[in-house]
This record gives structure tokens, C-alpha cells and sequence, in this order.
């Protein structure tokens, strides 16, 4: 997994609430069983008319916020389906981090997975930040210091230290885990004699 | 101290406490399907890894297969393709695998119970959000993404934070011609999409006890709509009585260890929850989503609100554009809302309890003329079977329904099972996400009995009066 250790960048304001997992991708795309490739399709219906055509000044092709690697989001941003397509999808448009006032839960981890900062902050901070992306203003967002700055504005946010230490370190969690391997055998064993119909032979 | 169902089932998979409330908690079982699981097992090929325990995996296809012409060639290649990939893999690592042409494929939220694999005490997962519907035997089950189905695939854990504890209680008596859809629509008015972020939702209180396992997985399934990752109900007998026998169920022998320990999982007495709220279920009413949200809904005897009516503007502005989308205005009383489509299926509600409470309402009667398509799905091949003994699929199809084979289909439009830009489907399934059962549809999410009223009247009714 890639590090996520600093960022700085402009960054793309798209400040709706409730911006679910079909938005983000659409079933319809879901079908590829490679893990890139969904860019493309990334947020369609922001992007393109019934008939495909690209819509004039979608904030995610315009030559305003080109190569920004932060999206600034709304509340409750990632909720519906648990498809991680969704940050495969964001990862593919160049983001590593995502502010916005909350996360839903699943989206959240899988972000995590793929080496994208999620950063929560209050609505305040939020709408100050949407201003900042607007007027074309750089966004720092440190992880070792939890902190987002912006000019003379700067914000801490709260991250779980598990999983700062993964994403700082880009680590394999898989591999990481199965270093925990006897604690995992110990636990099948206690857990066989205690409900062994959990168990096939 | 006293403990709640979550903080038992959670305690009882601790593998190792990694810091305050964050853990590495043991996975009991896994659900797989074609469409969030083949780049999981990509990944293992890749770093040369196994699977640690497969005799703790179902495998089984649904979100992408077709729901009817199974015996002919599939002309999508890229499904095709994807439901290859899934057998191919469990027959690879040596995992149980339902095909398609078996009687107990089916959507994999019907499947996991009906083959008893679904047990109360279990942590349970899927790479799929409606995972939360197995919460209604008492299991601790939640969606993951493809990266943790991975994770779990090769170690049986996963790095979890603890969530926090919310109680819906839901008092009363459900009145006549309400059913469970309605009772999770109106927990989700309620509280709104996101207020159960962060949280498990325990289900509890006389109307929960008085619904079937049927109902329940209903409520449960739609936890994730109220922004909560799991939902639970506390097992009883009907849970019981519903596992007793199924193939994965514990056998006799085992069988009495197992109830007296899923006894046992039930919330202690004056157990402290973060959260609670509280519902009258006397008071519901069949409801009807209006919007793009599912926490959009109104009772069916009244209207789409005001604008003005939501206090803080950006709710306000996203009413607008959800309206705009439905093509929809404002204060229309909601039995004016004309009906295009109609879809009886869904991991929500497509259980034979559904079905019927679908078909008692459509026997005798015929769809409306101007319905383009009005579809039921059943949820497993075993649930069809079970229709068909019945004779519902004789009731649907006299009515004017198509009677379909198992799967997704029109809950997610994977498939070619979708409506047209513009048409409103009354729909049993979930969601009412913008483009969700195809580009530019309208969904307005309802029970099974008011989908089945709005089919023959052509637009919203009160199945009530119906
Ligand atoms: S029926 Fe719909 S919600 Fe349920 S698993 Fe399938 S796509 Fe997901």
C-alpha cells in the first residue's frame, strides 16, 4: 500500500451530504475484477448527461481543480453499499485524502485499506475549507500531526492510531496480522471446545 | 457490570486487544459472491497465501445473474466473466459453492439463514452492506469491502473499533396492513440515514418480539440505511425453532449446548446503551419514500412535505434536487403518485412470508394497464419452490406478474432487470438512491402488500383499504 504521510494540493470542493456508493460508482461498472479502471466512470452522473456527453464545469474534469489530491466532501459522505470500487474509483482520480464533517463507516475502513485519508472535521471547518478549494488556495493535511492547514487556519482531527501506523508506514495489514498467528490459533482452540459446531471437521 | 448482546458477542472474539476500543476480533463466518470478492482472491494468488479456515465460507452468486432465460448463453460478457471467476475460486481454495442452476442459490442475505448457516452469537460478514441482516438471529454481522474480505479469507480476524450501543424499542402493536418494511422505514424517518453512524442498533420491545424471523431480517437488513453497520435481535424461540434442522445448524447432540448458550447472549438487565430511542408502533402507518434518500418517507395517507417545512438549508436544497430528480412537486398528496413499475424482490423483502403477504393482496385481482412491468423475484431457489407448492406463482401470473428466478436483479439493475429514465417503480427493495435500479429511475421504497396494491391500482394506495 502506498504511504500517506503529508499532502499538499488544491483541492476539489463537492460539499453534498448523503453522497452515497452508487454515486460515487455505479453498479452498473461493478463488474471488472481488477481493482483499476474505475475512474472513468467515477461519479457519472456529475460528470456526464443521460446521453454521455461530459457536463460543462463538473468540478471533477475542469481545468480549475486539475490535479487535485484532496476532496473536500459533505456529511455522511460513502454511505449505501460497502463496495470499495468507491475509493478504487477515487484513487483513480488522483485523491489521497477526503475532509468532510462524517464518514459512513464502511467506506471509511475501506478508504483506509487504500491508502486514502479520511479526515473528519466539524461543519464549520468544512465550509471554510470549501471556500479555500473554491479560491484555489493550497490545503496542507499532516497525519503524524493530525492536523489540517490552510493559510493562517489550522485544524486537528482525530485518527485511530492503528491505523495512522499503517497508513504512515504503508504496511501490509494482512501480513501484519498473520504475525499474530499463535494469538489466532489459541483463540480457534478455546472457541472449538466451547462451541464446536462453529467447526466442520 | 451489566452487559448488552453487542459487548457479549464482541467480548466473546477478542483475539487480541490492540489498544482502548480498538481489537482484533475473530470471524466465524463468511459470506462470498461474484461481484466484491474476486480481487480478494486475486490478491491471495498474488502473495501466494491460503485460505485459513474454508469450511467457514459459503459461496454463492446473485447480484449479477440473470433472472430468467437461464439456460440460455448470458450476452454479457464482463457478468459472464464475473460469475466464472467466483466458481473458479471456490473451486480453487476448496470452498462450499451453490451454482446457479441449484435450488438453494439465491440472494446470499436468504441464503446464509435458510441454510442455518446464519446462528445467533456468530460474527458473521460479507462484502456486501446488507450483511446486517443476518443480526436478526442474534449475530454480530456487518458488510466489509473487498480489501477486508481478503484479510478475513487469509487470518479469520479483522482490526475492528468497537461501535457504540443504540436501542430502538419499539412499543405497541403494529396495526393490521403494516409489516416490518414499515417499521424499519420509520425508524429510518426517525432517526435519518446517518443516525446510526458509528453504532450497532439493538432491536427491541413488544413489536420486534411479535414480528417473524422473516420480519426481522427485514428490520435488521435495513440497520445500514439508518447509517448503522450491524443490527440485532435478541434470539428467542422463533429464532429457535426457525435454525432447528437446517443443514448447517448444529446437529442433535450439540443442539441443546447451542440454545443454552444462545440464551444466554440476551442484553443483561439494566445494561447501558449509548444511545436510545424510542418508537410507537401502534402509531405506523404504511409508508411510501418520496425522495432520493430513504429517510425520505411519508405515510401513504399524506403528502410529499413542504420545503419549507425542513429546517436547516442544505436539507432543504437537497430536497429540492431529490424532488427535481423524482419529478415530483411538493405537498402531492402521495396516492396521486402514478406507478410505472413495480418490483417484489431484494434481499429486504423477497421471503416467503413476503410473498405472500404480496399475493394476498393480488389474488383475483390484475395489474393496471399501464404498467410496463410488474416483476417478483423470489430470494432463493428455495423460497420459488416453496411459492410454487403454495401456488402463489399461479396468483402472481394470473395477476399479470412476471415470476422470475432468483437473484439481485432490480434491487441493483446489474442485470438488464431495470426501469427506463423517468419511471416510477414501487419497489420492496432498499434504496432509492439516484440511478439505483437504472439510469434515472424513481424508486419509492415500500412493503410488499403496498407494492402489490400500488401494482393493481396503478398508483400508491393505502393497502389498508385496499
Ligand atoms: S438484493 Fe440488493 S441490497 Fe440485497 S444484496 Fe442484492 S443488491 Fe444488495
Amino acid at each position: 500500500m502506498e504511504k500517506f504521510t503529508e499532502i499538499s494540493s488544491i483541492a476539489t470542493p463537492f460539499p453534498r451530504s448523503n453522497i452515497d456508493t452508487d454515486i460515487i460508482i455505479p453498479a452498473k461498472h461493478l463488474k471488472s475484477i481488477k481493482r483499476t479502471g474505475f475512474g472513468q466512470h467515477a461519479f457519472e452522473s456529475i460528470r456526464f448527461d443521460a446521453d454521455g456527453n461530459r457536463i460543462k464545469d463538473n468540478v471533477f474534469d475542469g481545468e480549475r481543480y486539475k490535479g487535485a489530491k484532496i476532496l473536500i466532501a459533505g456529511d455522511n459522505f460513502g454511505c449505501g453499499s460497502s463496495r470499495e470500487h468507491a475509493p478504487w474509483a477515487i484513487a483513480d482520480l488522483g485523491y489521497r485524502c477526503i475532509i468532510a464533517p462524517s464518514f459512513a463507516d464502511i467506506f471509511a475502513g475501506n478508504c483506509i485499506k487504500n491508502g486514502i485519508l479520511t479526515v473528519e472535521l466539524s461543519q464549520d471547518a468544512v465550509d471554510a475549507l470549501v471556500l479555500a478549494a473554491e479560491a484555489g488556495h493550497v490545503i496542507n493535511v499532516d497525519l503524524g500531526d493530525q492536523t489540517v492547514t490552510c493559510g493562517n487556519a489550522r485544524y486537528e482531527f482525530d485518527f485511530n492510531g492503528e491505523h495512522k501506523e499503517m497508513l504512515m508506514k504503508g504496511l501490509d495489514e494482512i501480513g501484519q496480522t498473520l504475525t499474530a498467528k499463535t494469538a489466532i490459533a489459541g483463540f480457534e482452540g478455546k472457541q472449538k471446545t466451547q462451541t464446536p459446531w462453529l467447526y466442520r471437521a | 457490570m451489566p452487559k448488552t448482546m453487542y459487548d457479549k458477542i464482541w467480548e466473546g472474539h477478542v483475539v487480541e486487544q490492540r489498544s482502548d476500543n480498538v481489537a482484533l476480533l475473530y470471524i466465524d463466518r463468511h459470506l462470498v459472491h461474484e461481484v466484491t470478492s474476486p480481487q480478494a482472491f486475486d490478491g491471495l494468488r498474488a502473495s501466494g497465501r491460503t485460505i485459513r479456515r474454508p469450511d467457514s465460507i459459503i459461496a454463492v452468486p446473485d447480484h449479477n445473474v440473470p433472472t430468467k432465460d437461464r439456460n440460455k448463453p448470458n450476452p454479457d460478457p464482463m457478468s459472464t466473466a464475473q460469475l466464472a471467476a467466483l466458481e473458479d475460486n471456490a473451486r480453487e481454495f476448496g470452498l462450499d459453492y451453490i451454482p446457479m442452476d441449484d435450488v438453494r442459490q439465491g440472494i446470499v442475505h436468504v441464503v446464509g439463514p435458510e441454510q442455518g448457516f446464519t446462528q445467533p452469537g456468530v460474527t458473521l460478514v460479507c462484502g456486501d452492506s446488507h450483511t446486517s441482516t443476518h443480526g436478526a438471529f442474534g449475530a454480530l454481522a456487518f458488510g466489509i469491502g473487498t480489501s477486508e474480505v481478503e484479510h478475513v479469507l487469509a487470518t479469520q480476524t479483522l482490526i475492528l473499533k468497537k461501535a457504540k450501543n443504540m436501542r430502538v424499542t419499539v412499543t405497541g402493536e403494529l396495526p393490521l396492513g403494516c409489516s416490518a418494511k414499515d417499521v424499519a422505514l420509520a425508524i429510518i424517518g426517525e432517526i435519518g440515514t446517518a443516525g446510526g453512524t458509528g453504532h450497532v442498533i439493538e432491536y427491541d420491545g413488544p413489536v420486534i418480539a411479535g414480528l417473524s424471523m422473516e420480519g426481522r431480517m427485514t428490520l435488521c437488513n435495513m440497520s445500514i440505511e439508518a447509517g448503522a453497520r450491524a443490527g440485532l435481535v435478541a434470539p428467542d424461540d422463533k429464532t429457535f425453532d426457525y435454525l432447528r434442522g437446517r443443514p448447517y445448524a448444529p446437529k442433535t447432540g450439540q443442539w441443546e449446548a447451542a440454545v443454552s448458550y444462545w440464551k444466554s447472549l440476551r442484553s443483561d438487565e439494566g445494561a447501558k446503551f449509548d444511545r436510545e430511542v424510542v418508537i410507537n408502533g401502534s402509531q405506523i402507518v404504511p409508508l411510501v419514500t418520496w425522495g432520493t434518500s430513504p429517510e425520505d418517507v411519508a405515510p401513504v395517507t399524506g403528502s410529499i412535505p413542504l420545503i419549507a417545512s425542513f429546517k436547516d438549508r442544505s436539507k432543504q436544497e437537497g430536497v429540492v434536487k431529490a424532488l427535481e430528480y423524482m419529478g415530483l412537486k411538493e405537498g402531492t398528496a402521495i396516492t396521486d403518485i402514478k406507478v410505472d413499475r413495480v418490483f417484489v424482490g431484494s434481499c429486504t423483502n423477497s421471503r416467503i412470508e413476503d410473498l405472500r403477504e404480496a399475493a394476498a393482496v393480488i389474488k383475483g385481482r390484475k395489474v393496471a394497464g399501464h404498467i410496463i412491468e410488474a416483476m417478483i423475484v423470489p430470494g432463493s431457489g428455495l423460497v420459488k419452490e416453496l411459492a410454487e407448492q403454495e401456488g402463489l406463482d399461479k396468483v402472481f401470473t394470473d395477476a399479470g406478474f412476471q415470476w422470475r428466478e432468483p437473484g439481485c436483479s432490480m434491487c441493483l439493475a446489474m442485470n438488464p432487470d431495470k426501469a427506463g429514465p423517468g419511471e416510477h417503480v414501487a419497489s420492496t427493495s432498499n434504496r432509492n438512491f439516484v440511478s439505483r435500479q437504472g439510469p434515472g429511475a424513481r424508486t419509492h421504497l415500500v412493503s410488499p402488500a403496498m407494492a402489490a396494491a400500488a401494482a393493481i391500482a396503478g398508483h400508491f394506495v393505502d393497502v389498508r383499504d385496499f
